[in-house]
C-alpha cells in the first residue's frame, strides 16, 4: 500500500512516498508562496524516481491547514484531483497536528504557524501510546495570549513551526527555561508526518473523500465577518 | 480529439468535453451569483472557497453527462487568466494533477480567447479571419482575428470595461447585481433618446474606448435630479445610457470591419448577450452586408466548453504548456 502525501500551507511545499513500513521518498522546497508552479513536478519528480506512477498510489494525504488559504487550496485540490482520476481514498490531516507528530515529547508540544498580526495558529499536544494526543484544538489565538495559557498551565513545553521562529524572541522572554525550541528540520510540517498519521487513520476506517474533503480555514473571510457583523447591527 | 476543460476565473465552476473544438459533448456551469449577490460583488475569498468545494462534482457530472470517463479523454484545457488568482488556482491545480496523472497534453487558455472561441462552437462554419468585438465585466477589445490563434488587438477600453460601467451605473440606479443584465431588459420599454449622453469617440482614427466619463455623466445627471427632487424614470435612464455605449462599440466595429475589408463581426464575452447589442448590430450588418455572429446566451457567460475549444485550437497549432504553468491573472490577449 503507497501513500502519496502533500503539504503547501506555509511557504514550505513537501511531498512525499511512503508505505507501512518505510519512507519511499519526500522532497520539500521552501521557496514561494504560491506553489502551483511547482508541486505537481515536485510530485512527478518523487515518483519518477521511485519508478511509480499516479496509478501506483492506493492512498492521498493532505494536510488540509491551517494555514495559508491559498496555500491550502493549491495542495487540496491537486491531491482531490489525483484520487479522482483512480476514485481513491483521501485523508486530511491538521497542518497543526502534522507539526505535533515531527516531535514525539511525552510533555507538551505547541505547534505555531504565522498568521500575520502577531497571531498563530496553533493547538497543544503531547505524546501517548505512539501518537500525537491533542490537548487544545486548533485555533488562532494572539502570541501574547497563547504566551500567557502555556505560562501559567503548562511546565515544560517544546514549540515548532514558522511561527515559533518568527515569535521565538517573545516566547523566550516570556517563558524562559521552560520553553524549549525545535531543530531545523521538525519546523516544518513534514510530508512524511502526514502520510504517516494518515496511515493510522485509515487503520482506523477515518477516511474522507475527494468530492467533499476541503481546507481548514479555522477563520472566515473578511468579507463572510464583516457581513455578519453588519447583520447584527 | 476529446478535449475536458475547465474554467474557475471568476465565480463560476464550469468544466465541458468538447469533441475537436466545436461540439459540446458537455458543458457544466455552477454559477456562485446567488451567494455573492449579498456582497454586492463577487468576493474573491469566497468565490476560491466555493471553487474548491465544487470542482470535483463538477468535473464528474461533465463526464457523465458527456457519456465518457477520463480514459477518453485526449487533452486537458483550462483557464490560466486573466481572472482572480485565487479562483483560478483552483483550475490550475486540479488540471495539472489531471494531466499529469493521466498522462494527457495539458494547454494553459487565455480566457479571453476562449469567449472569442464559443462563437466557432455555435457557428460551425465560422473561420478567421474577422473582426471581432470582445465586451464583458473585465473587458473591452476590438480585435482583427487572422487565425485561429492569431489575434491583433487594435482597439481596447483606456479606462472601464464596458460591463462595469453597466454594473456601475447599475448599482447607481439601485438595481441588483450584475447590472448588465438588468439594464438591458429595463432599456426595452424605456426611451432611449430621453437623455443625451455623451458618445465618447476618443481621436478621430482611434479604435479605443472610454467609459469613465459616461459613468460620471449618468451619476451626475442622477444627482441633479434628486437635487432638484425630480422623478427618476429608471427605464428612460438605463436605456439612454445603454445607447450611448451601444453607439460607440457598433460604430468603431463597422469602420475598423471596413477598414480590413470584413465581411463578418463577431461578438464575443458577457455584453455579448445584450440583446440592444445584438438587435443594433444585426440591423447595422444588414445595411453594410456585414454578417453578425454572437454566441447563444450559455456560451456568452463564463463558461468551460469555450476553454476547451481554445485549448483544442492552440493544441493544434502546437501552443503547448507543460507541468510547470502556473496562473497569470493579468493575463492580455497577447
Ligand atoms: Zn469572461
Amino acid at each position: 500500500m503507497k501513500i502519496l502525501a502533500l503539504d503547501t500551507s506555509t511557504m514550505m511545499a513537501t511531498c512525499a512516498v511512503l508505505d507501512e513500513n518505510q519512507v519511499l521518498g519526500e522532497f520539500s522546497l521552501n521557496q514561494s508562496e504560491t506553489h502551483s508552479e511547482n508541486l505537481v513536478p515536485m510530485v512527478k519528480e518523487v515518483l519518477d524516481n521511485l519508478h511509480l506512477r499516479v496509478e501506483d498510489i492506493d492512498i492521498y494525504a493532505v494536510a488540509t491547514g491551517p494555514g495559508s488559504f491559498t496555500g491550502l487550496r493549491i495542495g487540496v485540490a491537486t491531491v482531490k484531483a489525483f484520487a479522482h482520476i483512480y476514485k481513491k481514498p483521501v485523508i486530511g490531516i491538521s497542518t497543526l497536528e502534522a507539526l505535533a507528530y515531527n516531535l514525539p515529547y511525552n510533555k507538551t508540544v505547541v505547534p505555531m504557524i504565522d498568521a500575520r498580526r502577531d497571531r498563530v495558529y496553533t493547538g497543544i499536544y503531547t505524546w501517548e501510546d505512539g501518537t500525537t494526543k491533542t490537548l487544545m484544538e486548533p485555533t488562532v489565538l494572539d502570541i501574547s495570549l497563547l504566551l500567557e495559557i502555556l505560562e501559567k498551565d503548562y511546565e515544560e513545553v517544546l514549540v515548532n513551526g514558522n511561527g515559533s521562529i518568527l515569535h521565538g524572541d517573545t516566547i523566550k522572554n516570556r517563558l524562559k527555561d521552560k520553553v524549549k525550541f525545535s531543530t531545523m528540520g521538525n519546523n516544518f510540517c513534514r510530508a512524511i508526518s502526514v502520510g504517516e498519521l494518515a496511515l493510522n487513520k485509515y487503520k482506523n476506517g477515518d477516511v474522507d473523500n475527494f468530492y467533499t474533503i476541503v481546507p481548514e480555514y479555522l477563520r472566515e473571510s473578511q468579507a463572510q465577518r464583516d457581513l455578519r457583523k453588519k447583520e447584527q447591527i | 480529439m476529446l478535449t475536458l476543460a475547465i474554467e474557475t476565473s471568476c465565480d463560476e465552476t464550469s468544466a465541458a468535453v468538447i469533441r475537436d473544438g466545436r461540439e459540446v459533448l458537455s458543458n457544466i456551469i455552477s454559477s456562485q451569483i446567488e451567494i455573492h449577490r449579498k456582497f454586492g460583488g463577487v468576493v474573491p475569498e469566497v468565490a476560491s472557497r466555493k471553487h474548491i468545494e465544487n470542482i470535483n462534482q463538477i468535473v464528474q457530472e461533465a463526464l457523465d453527462s458527456a457519456n465518457v470517463t477520463f480514459k477518453d479523454i485526449d487533452l486537458i484545457g483550462v483557464t490560466q487568466g486573466p481572472g482572480l488568482v485565487g479562483a483560478l488556482l483552483i483550475g490550475i491545480s486540479t488540471a495539472k494533477a489531471l494531466a499529469y496523472g493521466l498522462e494527457l497534453p495539458i494547454v494553459g487558455v487565455n480566457h479571453i480567447e476562449g469567449h472569442v472561441c464559443a462563437n466557432y462552437i455555435d457557428h460551425k462554419d465560422l473561420e478567421p479571419p474577422f473582426t471581432c468585438l470582445i465586451v464583458s465585466g473585465g473587458h473591452t477589445y476590438l480585435v482583427q482575428v487572422n487565425g485561429y490563434t492569431d489575434y491583433e488587438i487594435v482597439g481596447r477600453t483606456r479606462d472601464d470595461a464596458a460591463g462595469e460601467a453597466f454594473d456601475k451605473v447599475a448599482r447607481a440606479l439601485g438595481l441588483p447585481y450584475p447590472g448588465g443584465p438588468v439594464i438591458d431588459k429595463l432599456s426595452q420599454s424605456g426611451n432611449k433618446a430621453a437623455v443625451d449622453f455623451p458618445r465618447v469617440m476618443l481621436e478621430p482614427n482611434s479604435y479605443d474606448f472610454s467609459f469613465s466619463g459616461l459613468k460620471t455623466a449618468v451619476l451626475n445627471y442622477l444627482n441633479q435630479l434628486k437635487q432638484k427632487g425630480e422623478e427618476i424614470i429608471v427605464e428612460d435612464v438605463a436605456a439612454s445610457f445603454q445607447q450611448s455605449v451601444l453607439d460607440v462599440l457598433v460604430e468603431k466595429s463597422f469602420r475598423l470591419a471596413k477598414e480590413r475589408g470584413m465581411d463578418k463581426i463577431v461578438l464575443a464575452g458577457g455584453v455579448a448577450a445584450n440583446q440592444g447589442l445584438r438587435t443594433m448590430m444585426e440591423e447595422r450588418g444588414k445595411k453594410e452586408g456585414i454578417k453578425i455572429f454572437y454566441p447563444s446566451r450559455v456560451l456568452c457567460t463564463d463558461n468551460a466548453a469555450m476553454i476547451g475549444s481554445a485549448a483544442y485550437f492552440n493544441y493544434m497549432a502546437g501552443k503547448l504548456s507543460d507541468l510547470y504553468l502556473n496562473v497569470e491573472p493579468n493575463l492580455d490577449l497577447i
